[in-house]
């Protein structure tokens, strides 16, 4: 295993990756601010640490997979994709426009985006069905999926966790995301989730509970992980939903919601003298 | 004549194609021997997937199977693939034009004393408003196993609509079957008989009760419903300027409106339906439920009888 990035490095990048989701979402002028800023760091510490792939070659054969289930969230993906080159950034400014390939929600053909998603709930099979024909092919691959917490509401991932832990498949990691916010309010208030953690390990599964936020704590999660066996793994990690930017941070009226221009400077400003 | 149910045929083709390629894979939602996939869980079990009661789940684990490169079959019944994961179809599969064979057995009201809840009558019109989907209702075991073996090597997802009931054999293994081209069965120059899944062997007998009469009834077997055969339909309505549609099917969406849009648009005729009309299903015996739905070929002959006249007028 090559050294850790330091983490130094690596906050330069997510504070990078705010400031293009920001600007894509006022380009666009809709698009999930929140639920896009409090997954920055996960996939800061997954992309630029623990995942397995190649920009150049975005459907080699011994690349990690990563699906994003939560596909709302796609700002964060296509500006985490284009910092890696697997496309031009320039081509970020085209979100949610007539003709892009950076839709709305995930489309399968973006380099780097393996799976159509938006239709929540949906993601957690398919990282199943991914680590089955792995393990048919003897591949060493790991798929990890990113679930939001409000998503979890959906019956179809628990059916996906009986799988999972049915097939032992310890090849998935499961991310949760979880800011404590869904599009109607707190989670808590719009269908209960807690307790949470309980609820994964009665199914099955190991349970890592970190701060999403907290970069080391991410990555210690990803290098866990992938020690577990027999079973599969998620990490519940708590987040903050529009993360970075003080007024964004915890406003659920900033779910579904670009900033304006004023906020979009306001914002950079934030950001850009940290 | 020999009968068999067009799940056997799946079954077996399913069998077969297990020997000859390792990428196919088996999915099944707690039904599997209902559905047949047991008879390949039987020979493969390493490729053979136990989802219990999950469809949903079924149908995004065959997406993730299928992105790596496998070539999976999910198998429950059609009610249960088609209506109860229909998003996860719609998003997971069709929407990537991934490589999965859909299998819904027990279509149509020939299912008997389950009832509507096990009775599909609507996934004809569910799977063919997808993009990128295939739709095929196999009218026999013979016809069955040659769909099941050429979904296999289709590129994009297919839906195949299997029945419960033994229905009669009507093809025979040296006939042409090819996805998405209609088979003519029987010339005929007065009215079109167009059919599919069990309702081609009642448009058959049709044919024959009407033939005594001195009517002269086409028969097309309209195995693929999705890509439709625009060409066989359009000709049967310039040359015998009738038609009687035929499905165990609702006829919202259906056989009937997939021809009456080429129709509409190509060579409009009087079209008559044979099929399920705005209404679930019922428990009984099929023989009992195919005259209660008014899906008999004397069924079929008043609706041709009816077509021609209004032709004539």
């Amino acid at each position: 295993m090559a050294g850790r990035p330091e983490i130094k490095t690596l906050k330069n990048i997510a504070r990078e990756i705010r400031i293009e989701i920001l600007k894509m979402l006022t380009c666009a002028g809709s698009g999930h601010t929140g639920g896009s800023l409090s997954i920055v760091e996960l996939l800061v510490g997954l992309y630029f640490y623990k995942f397995r792939c190649d920009p150049k070659r975005p459907l080699c054969h011994t690349r990690d997979i990563f699906i994003l289930s939560k596909g709302h969230a796609c700002p964060a993906l296509y500006a985490v994709l284009a910092h890696m080159n697997f496309f031009d950034k320039k081509e970020l400014c085209t979100l949610r426009k007539v003709g892009t390939r950076l839709q709305g929600h995930p489309q399968r053909g973006l380099p780097g985006v393996e799976i159509s998603s938006g239709s929540l709930g949906q993601g957690l099979s398919i990282a199943n069905g991914y680590a089955l024909g792995a393990r048919i092919d003897k591949d060493k691959k790991r798929i990890y999926c990113l679930m939001g917490d409000g998503e979890l509401d959906e019956g179809q991932i628990w059916e996906a966790v009986l799988t999972g832990a049915h097939y032992k498949l310890d090849n998935v990691c499961g991310i949760v995301d979880y800011n404590k916010f869904q599009i109607d309010g707190k989670v808590e208030d719009t269908k209960a989730l807690e307790p949470l953690k309980e609820k994964w390990e009665a199914f099955n599964w190991e349970v890592l509970e970190i701060d999403g936020h907290d970069l080391k704590e991410v990555m210690d999660a990803y290098d866990r992980a992938e020690t577990i066996k027999g079973k599969p793994v998620v990490i519940l990690a708590h987040t903050t939903k529009g993360k970075g930017v003080s007024f964004l941070e915890n406003q659920n009226r900033y779910h579904g919601v670009a900033p304006t221009k004023e906020e979009l400077e306001r914002a950079l400003k934030e950001l850009e003298g940290e | 004549m020999d009968k068999k149910p067009t799940r056997d045929g799946f079954g077996e083709g399913l069998v077969e194609l297990g020997e000859k390629r390792k990428d196919i894979v088996v999915l099944s939602a707690d039904l599997t021997d209902s559905t047949r996939a047991g008879w390949f869980k039987k020979k493969f079990p390493e490729r053979f997937f136990s989802m219990g009661v999950s469809e949903q789940d079924m149908i995004g684990t065959a997406a993730g199977l299928a992105l790596s490169g496998k070539r999976p079959f999910t198998c429950t019944f059609g009610v249960f693939a088609a209506g109860r994961a229909w998003d996860q179809i719609r998003v997971s599969i069709a929407y990537m034009n991934l490589n999965v064979i859909i299998v819904g057995t027990h279509g149509g009201i020939s299912v008997g004393p389950d009832g509507p809840t096990h009775q599909a009558v609507e996934e004809i019109t569910l799977m063919r408003v997808l993009p990128n989907m295939t739709v095929i209702a196999p009218c026999d075991a013979i016809e069955a196993k040659k769909a099941t073996k050429l979904a296999a090597s289709y590129n994009g997802p297919v839906y195949l609509r299997l029945g419960r009931s033994k229905v009669p054999i009507v093809t025979t293994q040296g006939d042409s079957f090819e996805i998405g081209k209609a088979n003519l069965l029987r010339d005929g120059g007065d009215v079109t008989i167009i059919a599919c899944g069990y309702e081609v062997y009642e448009a058959l007998v049709a044919h024959e009760i009407l033939k005594k009469e001195k009517i002269s009834a086409r028969v097309i077997n309209l195995h693929t419903l999705k890509p439709v055969d625009r060409a066989v339909i359009t000709k049967a309505a310039k040359e015998t300027g009738a038609i009687v549609t035929a499905e165990e099917h609702t006829i919202i969406g259906g056989l009937g409106s997939l021809v009456s849009e080429v129709l509409t648009q190509e060579f409009p005729v009087p079209v008559e339906f044979i099929g399920v009309k705005d209404r679930f299903g019922e428990s009984g015996s099929p023989e009992e439920l195919f005259k209660v739905f008014e899906l008999t070929a004397e069924d079929i002959v008043k609706a041709a009888k009816r077509v021609i006249r209004r032709k004539n007028k």
